[in-house]
């Protein structure tokens, strides 16, 4: 029987040194006894007999990085279990992949145990300030007592670094204690409950901040110890109120349920009503592009409204001899509240400059006001109006031209000549031409900037795209800008 | 008027805040204060300082600036018509609740909400002068969410996506004439184009700030949405969620089992929350974001999610013949939709078994739930064989124990 001994708890240099020695030296795990001497601390550290040269053997990093974790567990057989695991490994190489190995498993949920005590350290230590501290360079000086599940204090002690660079406080624990000068760490022996200060202040304030959030008519006790087990309620200034609370939640939430509600005084009444909003449609034909965009913002004349952020009405010259008309607003579109300003937009903004035609002198809208589309996932996936939309929404279409009264309007896609149309109207056949509308003003179908970003094959592309500047240029030219 | 101490309060203005459910401190950038001249931290992960008795975690100093309200929204314990006590504070008060909380380490930071006095903008205003002062007088590196008031200027929300980790426009009912009917001064479009502005705005600063590796703006935005207030079925309410994941990228849609306030109004059900409902929309809005379902596969419009059991039992009861699974062969996909196995036990599924056969004994081992995993697997030293004879293994699934979450 081998006894190898490490000069504290969490003492990883050591242990490591130890198992690298009985490993080379063939020891199996079931002939090793592992202690801890404190006593050897304050002496001399353990100096395990140098390892043999054959010793240099390498393990996976992820185990290096395991037992680091597992260490701090409280459980005796710890020390043992890692190196039952060192020694298989040698034999079988791949047991540090296999989640399913039960001494892996095991030291899993050890490394898990540790990683929740020092979890719960970062959330339930309780500094309370020393006024006036000796000594202390700072102004202010905190100290907390803390009793961890599992020997996590020197391993948290960083975070508590990091959060509070610019304080100087203190840990105690009964494991250790460490302490922050603002510059350096520092750790030392275990300490007792006594030494830390015993109230703070602000904990008056804090017990009833506890007292207030807390919902009586969701009360679910079960699910609080299970976050906030009870051995650590004992250094948490807040769970002395948890039995009272708990006891009259109860009656607290059936009083809720009981009472009547009161009456409102008058006078708060009226002023609630002349906050009230009274946006409903009214249905009268819009005289002006504000009637318009107030008009789509409360529209219900197809369903559309529903799922879209807002109605993105036509914006642009009021009075603009040329108008475009594209489908429908999209993701960007929708949320911006304006046409045109996504990537089809900004494609579009590129061969109106290309054709010559500067876009503020146009009025740009499109057929169908709410944007349609489908979730998936994150994303929202568009969808082509169907007739009926369009058809319910050339109400709208119909106010702008009525309103802007343009000499030229240029559809974009099969959906915008279907709305300024009213029939299905195909692109090939048409673009290119000067089609006769009604009232005077003459028509121009071509591609949907979109549909230029879509096609795949880049020279038809390209040539799809010089074909849309020429619509754009001609259109630029039958109305005179 | 007498003069409110400041313990009165807090008690009155965190009462107000307690039917917010969201209260995450998750999703900030990491920072430290290390080189700074003052205090705090955020780690990515957020840290649960209490829990409550209600269960709930209490990781943000939660409170309203004031609970005082111009509006009347019916299921708003702030209504302007509720006989509650009403307080205020100031912006001081708040910055220095929130730094001497934080110092003690009973905080990550605060979550500042508040009733809407005067107009929205006067109201934000106050709101964001909390956060600036926070951010550049104290030089406080811990989280802000700040609760924007839908009807204020876009330029004061974008102020305070300046200073805040997130921000979060509540929605609060998910069927857009319900909220016209219980909360008539409240537009829907309003919200939806402020979330919609929000978006925006995130996306806009992102890139830059990734570019510049420092914080610039908020990361995130989320909502809440009340459960049991209105006739709103679980599908609707999913549907909405769907939607607002998809439009605004929200980083979470919470859900609020509508529990019955002080003085409530007589057109509102006063019955105890519907927590259960609550948590089974929780788990089919989890199914959503991380398992790779779609809504309509998890319930249709217009109706309700099933209480019996979890969503993702329900689906795979109605989905039969999609099982038994082989867990030595099926890819990950397919493995996430098995009940009982959690992403967690997946991914160590898929690292075991490249390494041996798996047996029931080792899918427990890798935290999967055997009791409701088992008849939907095979394993190597198992089959379910006829177990799966629909009707007994929907009775032998149902979990009465989750009736105790009351
Ligand atoms: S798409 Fe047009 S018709 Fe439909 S709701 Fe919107 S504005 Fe009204």
């Amino acid at each position: 029987m081998r006894v190898a001994r490490l000069a504290s708890e969490i003492d990883f240099t050591s242990w490591r040194a130890a198992a690298r020695t009985l490993r080379a030296e063939g020891v199996a795990p079931q002939a090793v006894v592992w202690t801890v001497e404190r006593e050897l601390f304050d002496l001399a550290p353990p100096s395990p007999t140098p390892a043999p040269a054959s010793a240099h053997f390498t393990v996976p990093a992820a185990f290096v990085e395991l037992a680091e974790q597992v260490i701090l567990h409280r459980a005796p057989d710890r020390l043992a279990l890692l190196y039952r695991i060192l020694w298989r490994l040698e034999r079988e190489p791949r047991l540090i992949d296999n989640p399913a190995d039960p001494d892996m498993a095991r030291a899993r949920d050890m490394a898990k145990a540790v990683s929740r005590a020092s979890h719960k350290m970062k959330a339930f230590v309780r500094f309370r300030l020393i006024e006036g501290a000796v000594g202390s360079r700072s102004a202010e000086t905190y100290a907390a007592w803390f009793e961890p599940a599992h020997r996590v204090t020197e391993a948290t002690a960083p975070f508590f670094v990091r959060r509070f660079t610019n304080l100087d406080w203190t840990i105690l624990t009964p494991d250790a204690c460490v302490a922050w000068d603002r510059e350096r760490l520092t750790v030392s022996e275990g300490a007792d409950p006594a030494d830390a200060p015993s109230e703070d202040a602000q904990e008056e304030l804090w017990r009833t901040y506890y007292a207030s959030i807390f919902n009586p008519a969701r009360l679910n006790p079960r699910q609080m110890r299970q976050e906030m087990p009870k051995r650590y309620w004992r250094n948490l200034p807040e769970a002395a109120l948890i039995p009272d609370l708990i006891e009259t939640a109860q009656e607290r939430a059936a009083a809720m349920v009981a009472a009547r509600p009161s009456k409102p005084p008058e006078r708060k009444l009226k002023a609630a009503l002349r906050h009230a909003r009274d946006a409903s449609y009214d249905g009268s034909l819009p005289t002006s592009l504000d009637d318009v965009a107030a008009g789509v913002e409360v529209c219900r004349r197809c369903d559309l409204w529903r799922d879209a952020t807002q109605g993105v009405p036509g914006e642009g010259a009021p009075k603009a001899a040329l108008m475009f008309v594209g489908e429908q607003p999209g993701d960007q579109e929708d949320l911006a509240g304006r046409p045109f300003v996504g990537p089809a937009g900004q494609m579009f903004d590129r061969a109106l400059a290309e054709a010559g035609v500067p876009r503020d002198r146009t009025f740009v809208t499109n057929a169908v006001k709410h944007f349609k589309h489908e979730p998936r996932g994150k994303r929202r996936l568009h969808r082509t109006p169907d007739r009926g939309e369009v058809t319910a929404c050339r109400w709208w279409l119909d106010a702008e031209r009525r309103l802007v009264k343009p000499r030229v309007i240029v559809m974009l896609g099969a959906t915008a000549a279907l709305g300024v149309m009213g029939k299905p109207t195909p692109i090939g056949a048409n673009r290119g031409k000067a089609l006769q509308l009604s009232g005077q003003a003459r028509g121009v179908v071509t591609y949907h900037p979109a549909f230029l970003l879509r096609v795949p094959d880049e020279e038809a592309r390209a040539r799809a795209y010089a074909e849309f500047v020429q619509d754009l240029r001609l259109a630029g030219e039958l109305a005179g800008v | 008027m007498a003069v409110l101490d400041l313990r009165r309060k807090l008690a009155i203005l965190s009462d107000a805040a307690k039917y917010d459910a969201s209260c995450a401190s998750s999703g900030a950038e990491k920072r430290t204060s290390v080189g700074g001249q003052g205090m705090g931290s955020t780690e990515g992960m957020g840290i649960c300082h209490a829990y409550a008795p209600d269960g709930r975690c209490i990781s943000l100093l939660k409170i309203l600036l004031t609970n005082f309200c111009i509006y009347d929204c019916a299921y708003c314990i702030n209504r302007v018509s509720s006989n509650t006590p009403r307080a205020r504070f100031s912006v001081k008060e708040v910055v220095d609740l929130t730094l001497n909380f934080y110092k003690r380490n009973y905080i990550e930071g605060l979550f500042l909400s508040s009733g809407v006095i005067r107009t929205g903008d006067y109201t934000m205003e106050e709101m964001v002068r909390v956060a600036k002062s926070l951010r550049l007088d104290h030089d406080f590196r811990g989280y802000i969410h700040l609760k924007l008031i839908p009807e204020a200027s876009p330029e004061l929300a974008a102020e305070a996506g300046l200073y805040a980790d997130r921000v979060s426009i509540n929605i609060e009912l998910p069927r857009d004439d319900s909220l016209a009917a219980l909360a008539p001064e409240k537009s829907p479009t309003d919200i939806k184009r402020a979330m919609g502005r929000m978006r925006l705005a995130i996306d806009d600063h992102a890139e830059p700030a990734r570019r510049a590796g420092r914080r610039s703006f908020a990361r995130s935005q989320s909502t809440q949405l009340i459960v049991g207030a209105d006739a709103a079925k679980d599908g609707d309410i999913l549907a909405r969620s769907a939607n607002l994941y998809g439009a605004y990228r929200l980083g979470r849609v919470y859900y609020s089992a509508f529990s019955p306030i002080p003085d409530a109004s007589h057109r509102l059900p006063l019955a105890r929350p519907p927590l259960l409902r609550e948590h089974r929309l929780y788990q089919a809005d989890w199914l959503m974001r991380f398992y790779g379902f779609t809504r309509p596969e998890i319930v249709a419009e217009g109706e309700d999610l099933d209480l019996s059991v979890d969503p993702k039992t329900g689906w795979a009861l109605k989905n039969r013949a999609s099982f038994p699974v082989d867990v030595q062969t099926a890819d990950k996909e397919t493995l996430l939709r098995v009940p009982g196995l959690g992403a967690k036990a997946v991914e160590r599924i898929l690292a075991a078994r490249k390494v041996t056969r798996l047996t029931l004994d080792d899918l427990k081992r890798v935290g999967a739930v055997l009791k409701r995993a088992r008849a939907f697997v095979v394993t190597a030293d198992w089959t379910p064989g006829a177990l799966a004879d629909r009707d007994s293994l929907r009775a032998a699934l149902v979990q009465p124990q989750q009736l105790s979450l009351f």
